[in-house]
């Protein structure tokens, strides 16, 4: 995870310029190096900067996502961690244009900030444009799939209209298709169960069958959307090791989302954790595990019981409940909850909203503490006691 | 919703039980003595609802609880974990075994007669949204418990309630609002005061904070722990999560397929696995701590778990264990004690000590 490095080159590679697009600039071509063409054009794959989705209903207007900026390169893994109401998956659906609900929230529902995909805004963009994208370039793991999958078809038929809307084939090559996605997931006798509904699947094939049809298209971008909570232990870590496989034989950038630090410390190299909509801390994952820089992580780190200890000790949970998006409290967003909110003087913490700010070589910390002081409180008061 | 902060940083109740190390010196009686429990739910066809064969979701199963500790019991979904929970708290009835509490045999006993063990026997219930009547006021629903058994607590009901309220960390304003006013952690501590209200011997939490995001998680978790300590109460915890449940228990039952493949103390569980299962399963769990990710030997199961209509004959995990051999698909392993304490149903157990198979069931 880079910072934006902006204005890399202007050589503007234009390859098709299909959509006509409010804002989104030319198309560059799959597969090829992001080609950034014009100033304000990201060198990252993927890039998002103050990304903004407010919704408005009738109590107030949620601000799921309130400016969020992160970039992912191809090949790596960005874990993004957070509770329930973080704004976490909202994010995902974003970054997809899945984030309208329903035609009736069309019209109220504001995005705001940039999305570069491979050098293509997608803010701004034509919703058609978006849709030949999503599926193609960049696809979607859900939670569950017993509610992703459609009950009435058959898994291969599912697998085969994803691909066929990408692909101009006709509908025997498809298959063939499909057989071998499921193959290359570990679906046993595939061209057998190709043929069977979802309720014939099991939890965890059920989770299969949807990685295959999301890596269908050889999609560049993956999002996996809590993929593994709704699954058992030992098929949790059937589907990571799956997911790792994945990726370093197609080479995809894969946003992992997901509430257990454990699946991201398995899966990410990078890790973003959100908080009240916005991102606290972000960085390498190994860094942030091994020196967090933010009391809301430190609170993460100490409400989980760890399975490699025997630790007989109190948890450590963080007091009070997350906020809500409508009334998100003012300065930095964890003060109500924050154990160290007094340290900074002035009552900064309730009044400025704290900026990430650079702890060391890519790791970044949303609070107001100087990192003197963060690093102590970590290594004398938190880290001995988890 | 605030307290719980660490103000007490001492040990929590679980070395109170640490002591008595089993090997069944009857020091203490058990509080509830459980014997080849089963619970078979029938699959019926046709017009005449022929029976054509039955899910064995519990199929014998054996153990004890202990005043005073908490039991934890861990499997993958379809184990039978939450089967064994509603039998034992006689929300269903068993197809055959025994359950005994504090001395009597409640298996097969009517609800009427059953009515004065429900004061001493209480259950958590995993879904703080579906547990809790969203027409009745939190005051109605921690006070059905005393309406039902016909209690009249000293000071009048509603001071009783308001008491619990705060004995699980709520406001006793709250005593006129409604479940849709609270979050879900909240809603768990009313559901925790509900069962605490007629200050029950037994507990039974299935999956207490598995709906729970991970920092309220920890504060329920506390909340239990504090109030075992102060009410001297036992619990039977139900959960799929190993972390959790190394943190809460004293014991820990293991099930797979209806069955306990492993019993023992939390230490001799963590720390050497016997059961081929529990090995895997432990391996399977992801630890936050990426520089440990290259170094762990995981086991990787293959394939899912067997359908508990037509479990694998002799061992039932023998069909993903790979220790797999030919005794195992044609004797079923008895529940033993290999080591004091430590009971496995195995063939091949790991860690095991060369000699002593001294057969305790």
């Amino acid at each position: 995870m880079t910072d934006s490095s902006e204005d890399k080159n202007g050589a503007a590679e234009a390859a098709d310029t299909a959509g006509a697009a409010a804002e989104a600039g030319p198309v560059a071509e799959t597969g090829a190096a992001p080609a950034p063409a014009g100033p304000g054009k990201p060198a990252a794959f993927l890039e998002v900067r103050d990304l903004k989705v407010h919704f408005p209903t009738d109590d107030g207007l949620v601000k799921s996502v309130d400016g969020l900026t992160f970039s992912l390169e191809k090949g790596k893994t960005l874990g993004i961690v957070g509770e329930s109401g973080s704004g976490k998956s909202v994010t995902s659906l974003a970054v997809m244009g899945l984030h309208r609900a329903s035609r009736r929230q069309r019209s109220k529902v504001t995005m705001s900030g940039e999305i570069w995909l491979d050098g293509k805004e997608l803010v701004g963009a034509d919703p058609d444009e978006v849709r030949r994208l999503r599926g193609r370039q960049m696809a979607m793991i859900f939670q569950d799939p017993l509610s992703a999958l459609h009950p009435f078809y058959t898994v291969g038929s599912q697998i085969v209209e994803a691909y066929r809307v990408h692909h101009d084939v006709d509908k025997k090559t498809a298959r063939k298709r499909a057989i071998e996605m499921l193959d290359r997931v570990g679906i046993p006798q595939p061209d057998k169960r190709v043929d069977d509904h979802p309720h014939q699947f099991s939890g965890g094939m059920r989770q299969r069958a949807m990685i295959a049809m999301a890596l269908v298209n050889n999609p560049e971008l993956l999002i996996a959307d809590e993929p593994t909570t709704a699954l058992d232990v030992t098929v949790q870590a059937q589907i990571l090791d799956l997911i790792r496989d994945l990726q370093k034989e197609f080479g995809s950038a894969v946003i992992i989302i997901t509430h257990d630090l454990g699946v991201v410390a398995e899966l990410a190299d990078d890790l973003l954790v959100m908080y009240g909509g916005r991102c606290v801390e972000r960085g390498p994952a190994e860094r942030v595990f091994a020196a967090p820089q933010h009391p809301y992580t430190w609170g993460l780190l100490g409400s989980m019981p760890r399975i490699d200890r025997d630790q007989t000790d109190r948890l450590i949970p963080v007091k009070g409940s997350p906020p809500s998006l409508i009334n998100v409290p003012s300065g930095c967003a964890f003060n109500p909850r924050c154990p160290y909110a007094d340290v900074p003087k002035d009552n900064l913490t309730r009044t400025v909203r704290p900026e990430l700010r650079q702890v060391d070589g890519g790791h970044f910390s949303a609070c107001h503490m100087a990192q003197e002081e963060r690093e102590r409180i970590w290594t004398e008061e938190i880290a001995p006691k988890l | 919703m605030t307290e719980t902060t660490d103000e007490q940083n001492t040990t929590i109740p679980l070395q109170k039980t640490g002591e008595t190390p089993e090997g069944g010196s009857a020091d203490a009686e058990p509080l509830l003595k459980v014997r080849g429990l089963v619970r078979h739910f029938p699959i019926t066809k046709g017009l005449l609802k022929r029976q054509v064969g039955a899910v064995q979701a519990v199929d014998g199963i054996d153990f004890d609880v202990r005043p005073g500790e908490t039991l934890g019991v861990v499997g993958e979904s379809g184990c039978g974990k939450s089967t064994m929970g509603r039998l034992i708290t006689r929300l269903d009835e068993p197809t055959g075994g025994s359950i005994e509490f504090q001395g009597q045999d409640i298996t097969h006993l009517s609800p009427g007669r059953l009515r004065p063990m429900r004061r001493d026997v209480q259950m958590i219930f995993q879904d703080p949204y579906g547990s809790l009547n969203p027409r009745h006021t939190i005051g109605a629903i921690v006070s059905t418990p005393f309406r039902l058994q016909g209690v009249e607590p000293e000071g009048g009901v509603k001071k009783e309630v308001q008491r619990l309220l705060e004995l699980v960390g709520l406001s006793p304003e709250h005593y006129n609002r409604y479940p849709h006013e609270f979050s879900g952690g909240q809603r768990q501590r009313i559901g925790i005061a509900r069962a605490l209200a007629l200050k029950p011997k037994l507990v039974v939490a299935d999956e207490p904070v598995s709906a729970l995001d991970v920092s309220i998680q920890a504060q329920v978790v506390n909340l239990m722990d504090d109030l075992q300590e102060e009410l001297g109460l036992t619990y039977v915890i139900i959960a799929h999560d190993l972390s959790v449940i190394r943190h809460v228990s004293d014991r820990i039952a293991v099930m797979y397929l209806g069955k306990i493949v492993e019993l023992a103390d939390r230490k001799a569980l963590y720390d050497s696995p016997m059961h081929p299962y529990t090995k895997a399963l432990l391996s399977a769990v992801p630890v936050p701590d990426p520089k440990r990710r290259t170094q762990r030997d995981r086991i990787l199961l293959t394939g899912d778990v067997p359908s508990p209509i037509n479990p694998p004959s002799g061992c039932r995990f023998r069909t993903r264990c790979w220790k797999a051999t030919e005794e195992c698909a044609t004797t079923e392993p008895p529940l033993v004690a290999l080591r004091t304490g430590h009971q496995v149903a195995c063939h091949h157990p790991e860690n095991a000590p060369a000699e002593q198979k001294d057969s305790t069931n």
